[in-house]
């Protein structure tokens, strides 16, 4: 399929998954970095799931899941194993809230969008633009919302960390 | 108000309302064995050292004692870190951090805890606002001793009675987290009333389960309303009740009177059914412990199953107790006697093999029966294994049976 009028990003693939897909999934907790090392647990990553993740994986491929996506354990090395291999951003129908935590403070956007999910291909090509949101999929354009104000905040300087790290408290609230 | 919104108005010094962003002020953060290097590493980025390492608890519970070099090296990087900066430490042994912050009075009523371990909603069995984070917001919370938050809308859950003879807080819980859904309480608090009896059938030790259980719908605080025990082990403040106009999300009642036991089977927690769809399956291991059933009352349910009789010759049973206190207990009452004498083993107290890392993984074709909280694919070792959930007395039954017993063999 070819993707008319754009010059967006390099296109990437898409790798789909389901509902609930749990931080086990992500990385099983006998891969965490303490026990196999801070260098190599990115490797585990999906291990069990879809053990062809690591390898083939490039960076700025992008994630496509359904409801719920990392349910269970609190491990930050999950999302961070993905942060490791190049994932910038994920889209989903909707996030389990420490996860979602988790993908901010380490700098990973995480979109939500029922109509992207719908129309996901596994393997299929798309380019996503992060600055402005903006999808194109399978010949289509999609424009997808934003993450909270001051979740932006943090993304804009890279991570929650980082925006910690500059500013020395958390983005304004009130 | 709700529990949760009166909690965070303390916190916060003003009425927030849900869907608000609020900074609060934390009373405690804790963090743990597998997590601790991480947290260090993002403190060293921040050249931040704890602001009140008073208020910040490390325990060594996870893969404790270490299993390997990589575990030993990195539990002597967080001990390290503990002795410079003064923080509370709780060694190898001392128990699950959750059950460890109970027993040592940190987890209080109306507290704000937030922990670098998804089941800290345990707090919420004494009425303290529990959460589990990452190890990034952790350690956010150990410099600023300040974590934001977005205020939870509730969903209220009553349980009503008490329940029959053999039904326990955990098959109550895993009713709760089966009617809910994984994802049926996400970005919420869990707001848990216990009515007509049950206030008094569910002590710290059954609120505990059902709080600690709350996570798997989701939750981002499983609070209880203190009632029953709790108010004579714990002064409670006034504010720390909702009020009449709270508003909830969702309601459900659960009536404990018709409750039967419960299994979670493979592969999701929400995943709920009576023993009979399942009765007769053979196992191969029985694990009772963990944050969710690992005191001295879900020891001595097991141990009653098991008193003069023998764990089945083709299932292993291995009890690891929830804290060095249980242990003690345990002993003194000759609860650890009446397990080993039926044939189980005893670890080290802790986590044990409850998220597949150590002191007993199972191994591809094997089905446990665990009485920990999660049974997704791969958790307690092989993806080829199969973990049912269950009561510490459901537990002791499969072990002494060999197999998954029906509704009769179950009841008390």
């Amino acid at each position: 399929m070819s993707h008319a009028s754009h010059t967006p990003p390099p296109t990437s693939r898409i790798w789909l998954f389901g509902d609930d897909v749990n931080t086990d999934d992500v990385l099983p907790g006998k891969y965490a970095p303490f026990m196999v090392g801070e260098d190599v647990f990115q490797n585990y990553a999906f291990a069990h799931l879809r053990p062809e993740f690591a390898r083939e994986y490039r960076p700025g491929d992008l994630l496509v899941a359904g409801r719920n996506l990392g349910l269970g354990s609190s491990r930050e090395y999950a999302p961070e194993a993905l942060k490791k291999l190049g994932v910038r951003a994920i889209i989903a129908r909707s996030y389990a809230r420490i996860f979602y935590r988790n993908l901010v403070n380490l700098g990973i956007v995480p979109f939500i969008s029922e109509e992207v999910v719908d129309n996901a291909e596994d393997g299929a090509e798309a380019s996503l633009d992060l600055k402005t949101g903006v999808l194109v999929m399978g010949g289509r354009t999609y424009r997808l919302e934003p993450p909270p104000a001051f979740l932006l905040a943090a993304l804009a300087e890279g991570s929650l960390l980082e925006y910690f790290k500059k500013h020395g408290d958390f983005p304004g609230v009130e | 108000m709700t529990l949760a919104e009166a909690i965070l108005s303390q916190k916060v010094g003003r009425r927030v309302r849900p869907g608000e962003l609020v900074v609060a002020r934390v009373d405690h953060a804790m963090t743990i064995d597998s997590i601790v290097p991480t947290v260090i590493d993002r403190l060293e980025e921040l050249s931040a050292e704890p602001c009140c390492p008073e208020r910040v608890s490390l325990v060594y519970d996870h893969v404790a004692p270490a299993a390997n070099v990589n575990v030993a090296e990195a539990q002597r990087r967080g001990r390290e870190w503990a002795r410079r900066t003064g923080v509370n430490f709780y060694e190898v042994g001392r128990g699950v951090c959750h059950q460890v912050l109970v027993e040592e009075g940190v987890a209080r009523p109306g507290a704000l805890i937030v922990g670098s371990d998804s089941h800290s909603t345990s707090y919420g069995a004494v009425g303290a606002f529990g959460t589990g984070m990452g190890a990034t917001d952790v350690a956010l919370a150990i410099a600023s001793g300040r974590t934001w938050l977005r205020v939870p809308e509730s969903v209220k859950v009553t349980f009503r009675g008490r329940p029959r003879p053999g039904v326990a807080a955990k098959d109550a819980a895993l009713e709760m987290v089966g009617r809910l859904g994984a994802d049926g309480a996400t970005y919420m608090a869990v707001e848990i009333h216990l009515e007509d009896g049950a206030e008094r059938a569910f002590g710290r030790s059954e609120r505990l389960t059902l709080a600690n259980l709350a996570m798997e719908a989701g939750a981002k605080a499983g609070l209880v309303v203190p009632s029953g025990e709790i108010l004579e082990l714990y002064q409670v403040p006034g504010w720390l009740r909702p009020t009449a106009g709270a508003r909830y999300a969702r309601e459900l009642e659960i009536d404990l009177e018709e409750l039967t036991p419960r299994l979670a089977a493979p592969f999701y927690v929400d995943n709920v059914h009576p023993l009979h769809d399942h009765a007769g399956a053979e196992v191969d291991f029985v694990f009772v412990g963990t944050c969710t059933n690992g005191r001295i009352e879900d020891l001595r349910a097991a141990a009653e199953v098991l008193r003069g009789r023998r764990v089945a010759p083709t299932t292993r049973m291995l009890v690891v107790p929830a804290s060095s206190e249980v242990l003690k207990q345990a002993m003194a009452e000759g609860v650890l006697q009446t397990l080993i004498e039926a044939g189980a083993t005893i670890g080290t107290p802790g986590c044990g093999p409850c998220m597949g890392r150590h002191m007993g993984v199972a191994a591809g074709g094997e089905r446990v029966v665990s009485t920990a909280n999660r049974n997704f694919r791969g958790r307690m070792g092989s993806p080829g294994a199969e973990v049912f959930l269950a009561s510490p007395r459901t537990a002791a039954l499969a072990a002494l049976l060999g197999r998954i017993p029906d509704e009769e063999e179950a009841a008390g």
